[in-house]
């Protein structure tokens, strides 16, 4: 399709607004209009933004294709851009010193990009972009040349699963709504990502968000639904202002409402906005939030494909999963059957984060193993450190530790060790981080996001909590280990809904493995990665201390001081633990044990 | 009907029944804490989770609905020990002073705790606590003794159709309120104070008057209007101590605020027990048959002298429909006029 | 809030956005606090009246989002990321010191002249440069203490 001589690609997701990306984007604008070319050629070129291609760690990023070679630049600042286009783009020679780095492209090697494939390469904010890498063809195939059994036969086939979380059949699951006799049918698009170390979502909607919009249409006509909706998060106001273009774009086109291409089919799409509530990321809770109630679960059976929005049939999918159907009818389901394991079949986006090299969103195919995205896509472990344990799934996950980094990441491999795909976080922690501590995390995040209708994760989660709380306070007390374990067990049997039965999952997973860990706290009374506050000491260093005086600026306690250029003193009763004196402190004399 | 076996025991029951109901119907007791049988099922409390074969995690009976060849296990060790974990979690965040508890002898919560023989609790921890307000004299609310089953919520919602009150903020701080944490503003019709199955919501005018075990019930109809409600009087000591209402009544067991709270009349010393009759600018104390006479005697003198047509019968509302249909009855074949109406028309 | 005239016409705007749109009670809370930005308990009532809508179950529902906020917020915003990457990144330090830097207290949010309210939300989605502050909607990545008392300092001016 590159018709154009020279593209500027600025990323601007999220991640790439952060960094600069609008000024980044605006001084190259400005730098090709005062060249001196002629308006011919000026006409070839096109500086435009894109989604996010996963790197955000090193945005603002910029690729600049030039006769299809293309280059990219990494941590890109607006008074770089200058010279960039003088010498690259006038001089034709690349600037060296700014060009991405091997392991920029080391992270890209192992990734099999399916969902991912276009975000990054095409302005999000265009539907002409998107038709130019073949988009709506598949929806165009699906409503003139397909039926709706053959359109689900082949989704089926494909072997995809909701990559929400649960994983069921997303086949399966339009067959059975599919085959629900009512007039009145719904499709809603789950872009409530409240996992907290989760992005996938909001990165595809930025990046993408006609892939999800073209995947609603499709699972719309095999359901047979008249209206969809998509659910997302008012935390992500870029998604949900490129998700409204990209609806009013595909309005435009009559790709969405009456008679949709002059076939028979009619579909229109509106959008719901989040109000802060991570449980409504829950299908039936998320039905009633759409309903504008509080966002309560209810209890399954019935489910929603049977009796969902406002009681009617209702198909529930991901933007993931939704985002996957396009590329399964345009290029089949063999095709994406031939990526993944024999259960858990496609691709899988993840979000690596945590104390890796390589932080951002990959897209791998599902089997992979951990060791491979971490060391060969993450790069390894950031600032040198030791591979303590990497947590999977979020709040309803579970920790993964270094002899087990062999395992295959799939629905059934990671269940099998007690932690889940889930909605595709992943956060690496090293020895400095504590577990006790992340389980507590965790559980003070699900508890405050419970909604409080059943008592076990109403009260349950509370008392799991405040154990904890006293375990990471050196209050633990014999006994506590097991009575967590139980409680969580209990919690995970009774609860209404999937956030309280997988609300225990950190805390039983971490037991799981790093149950001396616990015990050190309980018995010991040490935090062994010198985490909790409460069990850490902060001292200087006398024979290291220089005197620098970094400390005393940092300290927000006015808790250390000395004489310049002389080993300056901590008092232990005014410090207030918050660590900024270790952080500061270039010659590592602050101690903290 | 959907055939289903429930604990071993083959029935089979209507569709659309739940699986508490069934069990119901084998005379099987599943301990429930949230669920009314008029009131749209919650799966609140969890306590009524049963086992399905077939379905890999236990399910709340009430809001489960029976299938063909449904297989339902009401009670197992797993169950138990999970209602037992979820009771102690309640009873964690809960006063536990059913030795001044109003409720105490008619709690649900209580029963329970007796049942599963919880002494001790192994999840102590942060208790909510809740300042009692509001200046009514009728509903006395204890909110630290709410269990948040929502029944006050949804019968003041599908009921009485008021919806003075519903459950604010979420997770533990989870609380029934009415809007912005006003003192309650309402109807006061009482039916919140029926279906609380702890001591969250009690009657204030029955506070400290006595027990359940010391109280004789007297069915009895509600003497305010024509509905003709039945109503219990809960009587100790020859004094009415409250009123309530049987489910299985024409009512339902439902009442409005003067049934249930208008009955302070029944014992004022106020109230007359004998007939007056006014003699010359004075009453004096009379009985009943001397005044009847007295009315027969001067309705006949009026007829005779005036024409029936110059008498009128007005009937009040508070008469049953019985009563007042002998009462036009009355006027039309014995006084013989059709002059006959009735207060709640004015 | 006193509903005077001026409020009335807005509200009277809002009404009709949102009988045009197949609204529900979550949707005009979100159209009152884009307005007010937050929800005044004034204008509850008013539509409680107008739409035959309990109170109650407004107030159920704005307590239950935690984006719906009950009392007037300061003219700034920082919202901190408080994801599991902001985490394990250090954003309670960050966090630590804008409370120091705008004084305020453990449950406060907004400081007493309503210049600063602070926030902290779950995650962002922008794990990748965390910890991650939002300074009135602008997205910064890799906070430090230091920066984040330095962009406070900048506002007071």
């Amino acid at each position: 399709m590159k018709t154009n001589k020279l593209e500027i690609m600025v990323c601007m997701g999220t991640g790439g607004i952060a960094a600069g990306g609008t000024e980044v984007l605006s001084a190259f604008e400005s730098a090709i209009k005062k060249l001196k070319i002629p308006a011919k050629l000026k006409k070839g070129c096109s500086v435009h933004k894109v989604g996010c291609r996963g790197l955000c760690a090193r945005d603002v990023l910029v690729d600049i294709i030039i006769k299809e070679k293309k280059s990219t630049y990494q941590y890109i600042k607006p008074d770089m851009v200058q010279r960039i286009v003088d010498e690259h783009i006038v001089g034709n020679q690349p600037v060296a010193d700014w060009l991405a780095t091997e392991d920029y492209h080391n992270f890209h090697e192992k990734q099999v990009k399916v969902v991912l494939s276009d975000c990054g390469n095409i302005n999000p904010e265009s539907i002409d972009a998107y038709f130019a890498v073949n988009g709506y063809e598949a929806a165009k195939k699906v409503l003139t040349l397909m039926s709706r059994q053959d359109v689900i036969e082949e989704i089926k086939r494909s072997g995809l699963r909701g990559r929400g979380g649960a994983g069921f059949p997303t086949g399966v699951k339009w067959e059975i709504c599919g085959g629900v006799k009512n007039a009145q049918k719904y499709i809603i698009c789950n872009a409530d990502e409240g996992d907290p170390g989760a992005f996938m979502d909001r990165a595809i909607i930025e990046g993408n968000p006609h892939s999800v919009i073209e995947g609603m249409i499709i699972g719309a006509y095999a359901i047979g639904a008249g209206k969809g909706y998509v659910y997302i998060r008012a935390e992500y106001p870029l998604a949900v202002e490129r998700l409204r273009k990209a609806l009013e774009d595909a309005g435009k086109k009559n790709l969405l409402g009456k008679k949709i291409l002059k076939t028979g089919f009619s579909f229109d799409i509106k959008v719901k906005l989040g109000a802060g509530a991570f449980v409504c990321g829950e299908e039936t809770a998320l039905i009633v939030s759409i309903e504008g109630q509080r966002g309560m679960p209810r209890a399954k059976p019935p489910f929603p494909v049977h009796s969902g929005l406002w009681g009617k049939p209702t198909v529930i999918n991901n933007v993931e999963t939704l985002a996957n159907i396009p590329h399964i009818i345009r290029k089949g389901p063999d095709w994406f059957a031939s990526f993944g394991t024999e259960k858990s079949r496609g691709t899988k986006v993840f979000a690596l984060t945590g104390k890796v090299k390589n932080t951002g969103l990959i897209e791998v195919p599902m089997g992979i193993s951990l060791k491979e995205i971490i060391y060969d896509i993450g790069g390894g472990m950031d600032k040198g450190r030791d591979f303590k344990a990497v947590q999977t799934g979020g709040p309803s996950g579970g920790c993964i530790t270094a002899d087990l980094l062999d395992i295959n990441v799939d629905y059934e491999s990671l269940a099998k060790v007690g932690s889940i795909v889930g909605s595709g976080g992943m956060v690496v922690l090293d020895d400095t981080d504590c577990m006790v501590s992340i389980a507590r995390f965790f559980l003070e995040f699900t508890q405050v996001e419970s909604c409080g209708k059943c008592v076990p994760c109403r009260i349950g989660t509370k008392r799991l909590l405040e154990i904890l709380d006293r375990i990471t306070a050196g209050k633990g007390k014999e006994g506590d280990i097991e009575l967590l374990e139980e409680l969580g067990k209990d919690i995970k049997a009774s609860s209404l809904c999937g956030l309280g039965q997988t609300a225990p999952n950190p805390v039983l997973s971490t037991i799981k493995y790093f149950r001396p860990e616990y015990e050190a706290h309980i018995r010991d009374m040490k935090c062994p990665a010198a985490v909790c506050k409460e069990l850490i000491e902060f001292t200087i260093l006398e024979e290291l201390c220089k005197g620098c005086g970094a400390c005393v600026r940092a300290c927000p306690a006015n808790a250390i001081k000395g004489e310049k250029k002389k080993p300056h003193t901590l008092s232990s009763e005014l410090c207030v633990k918050c660590g900024s004196c270790f952080d500061v402190c270039k010659f590592g004399a602050v101690k903290k044990e | 009907m959907i055939n289903v076996t429930i604990d071993g025991i083959k029935t089979s029951v209507h569709r659309d029944t739940s699986v508490l109901d069934a069990a119901k119907q084998c005379d099987i007791t599943i301990p429930t804490l949230c669920h009314h049988p008029k009131l749209t099922p919650y799966g609140g409390c969890r306590l009524c989770i049963v086992e399905i074969k077939g379905i890999n995690r236990p399910v709340t009976a009430c809001t489960t609905p029976v299938s063909e060849g449904m297989e339902v296990t009401t009670s197992s060790p797993v169950l138990e020990k999970l209602r037992r974990t979820t009771l102690e979690l309640i009873l964690s965040d809960h006063p536990n002073d059913c030795m001044v508890c109003e409720k105490a002898g008619d709690c649900t919560l209580q029963e329970l705790a007796y049942f599963y023989g919880i002494k001790e609790n192994r999840f102590a921890g942060e208790r909510r606590v809740y300042e009692k307000r509001d200046g009514n004299p009728l509903i006395e609310r204890d909110m630290e003794k709410c269990i948040l089953c929502n029944k006050c919520v949804r019968v003041c919602d599908e009921v009485q159709g008021v919806s003075a009150i519903d459950i604010a903020y979420r997770g533990f701080r989870s609380k029934v309120c009415p809007p912005y944490e006003r003192d309650l503003d309402c109807e006061f019709c009482g039916q919140c104070i029926r279906v609380c199955p702890t001591g969250a919501l009690t009657g204030r005018m029955w506070s400290l008057k006595g027990r359940q075990k010391d109280i004789r019930e007297v069915d009895t109809i509600c003497p305010y209007c024509g509905c003709g409600c039945n109503i219990t009087l809960d009587i100790r000591k020859n004094e009415i101590v409250r009123v309530t209402s049987k489910e299985d009544t024409i009512n339902e067991g439902w009442l409005c605020s003067k049934g249930t709270f208008g009955y302070k009349f029944l014992n004022d010393p106020a109230r007359l027990t004998k007939p007056l009759i006014k003699y010359k600018g004075k009453f004096r104390e009379s009985t009943w048959e001397e005044a009847l006479g007295l009315v027969a005697k001067k309705l006949l003198k009026t007829k005779e002298k005036h024409g029936p047509d110059s008498i009128a019968g007005l009937a009040s509302a508070r008469c049953t429909s019985e009563e007042n249909y002998l009462f036009q009855k009355f006027m039309r074949a014995v006084i013989k006029t059709n002059n006959v109406d009735h207060c709640a028309r004015l | 809030m006193e509903i005077t005239s001026n409020v009335e016409k807005t509200l009277n705007r809002i009404l009709k956005d949102f009988s045009a749109e197949e609204g529900n009670i979550i949707s005009l809370l979100q159209l009152i606090q884009d307005e007010f930005g937050y929800i005044p308990e004034s204008t509850v009532g008013w539509f409680s009246g107008r739409l035959d809508i309990p109170e109650s179950r407004f107030y159920g529902i704005a307590t239950f989002y935690a984006r719906f906020y009950q009392k007037e917020r300061g003219k700034n915003i920082i919202t901190a990321c408080c994801g599991t990457a902001c985490h394990v990144k250090g954003a309670d330090r960050v966090i630590n010191a804008a409370r120091i830097e705008l004084g305020l207290a453990e449950g406060e949010n907004t400081t007493d002249d309503m210049d600063f309210t602070l926030e902290q939300v779950a995650c962002v989605g922008a794990c990748s440069i965390a910890p991650v502050v939002i300074i009135n909607k602008k997205v910064y990545g890799r906070q430090t203490s230091g920066r984040l008392t330095r962009e406070i300092k900048a506002l007071k001016k």
